[in-house]
């Protein structure tokens, strides 16, 4: 499969999950800048990786998701191809409506950058087939602002339509609910705060970030 | 023409900023400060024809989200 990463100045997990990419399906990913106003043809998979983003000004993942390359990615999502935004990835998301609610200061106003217990909440999507539902796992987190907020009708929502993908076994951050990342109605875009990109080789701890790739894998081919 | 956008958080949206300085400022002994909400100003200089739904689609697109904050434009 054919997979893109999207660059930010400031986007600082890009290579990160390239190497995850490159590892899980044999092929490196096209990096593409920021500038560029269209994506490669033929990907399967868009990831926006984390990081800071244009330095996180104004808000978090606010100018990004109005660069060029956000709005072909917006398109593509539209027509259904899987996009993946992982920390900051899940800022931009927010911030182009792709997804609900938005990302705010942690609610003990600390850096939180640990290991940390995720419940899988879905195992439906095509992003956590490779996971039991009601699974625990643990997955690294590393942000200043991933308290989720969203108001009570969405968070309703989001749960009667299956739409949370994994939730924080703990309280990390104070968002809503527990959520720790969230799917779109047509199930093809996937925010989450933690890092399942730094959890793909032994020699990290484990390996549970890894099977969302290969579960992904396996969903899309 | 200058304009002052002033964004804030939406009632009901805890603000942890907000908190952080309300208990500073009970720690420096400033007593009754029973909240605080932090926001932001942004001061805008434009083409005095600016239409007044340009400025507000300024405010929607980018300057506030209003998944969770306010705004409020005073034309100067």
């Amino acid at each position: 499969m054919k997979t893109a990463v999207i660059v930010f100045p400031g986007s600082n997990c890009d290579r990160d999950i390239a190497t995850a990419l490159e590892d899980v399906t044999g092929t490196a990913p096209a990096m593409v800048w920021h500038g560029e106003s269209e994506l490669p043809s033929g990907i399967g998979l868009i990831a926006l990786p984390g990081g800071f983003s244009y330095g996180d000004y104004l808000r978090c993942g606010a100018i990004a998701a109005r660069s060029p390359v956000v709005r072909a990615v917006v398109e593509a999502a539209e027509r259904g191809v899987p996009v993946i935004g992982i920390c900051n990835g899940f800022q931009v998301l927010t911030e182009t409506g792709l997804l609900p609610g938005a990302l705010m200061r942690n609610s003990g106003l600390n850096f939180v950058c640990r290991n940390v217990a995720l419940t899988v909440d879905n195992s439906q999507s095509i992003f956590t087939s490779g996971y039991q539902a009601g699974e625990t796992i643990t997955v690294p987190v590393a942000h200043h602002d991933g308290n989720y907020f969203a108001d009570a009708a969405t968070l309703d929502a989001l749960e009667g339509e299956g739409r949370i993908a994994f939730r924080y076994a703990e309280d990390v951050n104070g968002s809503a609910r527990n959520i720790a990342g969230v799917l779109n109605k047509a199930g093809n875009v996937l925010g989450m705060m933690p890092h399942p990109e730094r959890r793909i080789e032994a020699a990290h701890g484990g390996t549970e970030g890894r099977r969302l790739f290969e579960g992904l894998l396996e969903a899309v081919a | 023409m200058k304009l002052r956008i002033i964004v804030s958080l939406k009632n009901g949206v805890l603000d942890p900023q907000g908190k952080a300085i309300q208990h500073a400022l009970a720690g420096l002994g400033f007593e009754g400060v029973d909240d605080v909400r932090a926001g932001k100003i942004f001061e805008l200089d434009v083409a005095d024809d600016a239409s007044d739904e340009a400025i507000d689609e300024m405010c929607r697109k980018l300057l506030a989200n209003t998944v969770i904050e306010n705004y409020r434009v005073e034309k100067q």
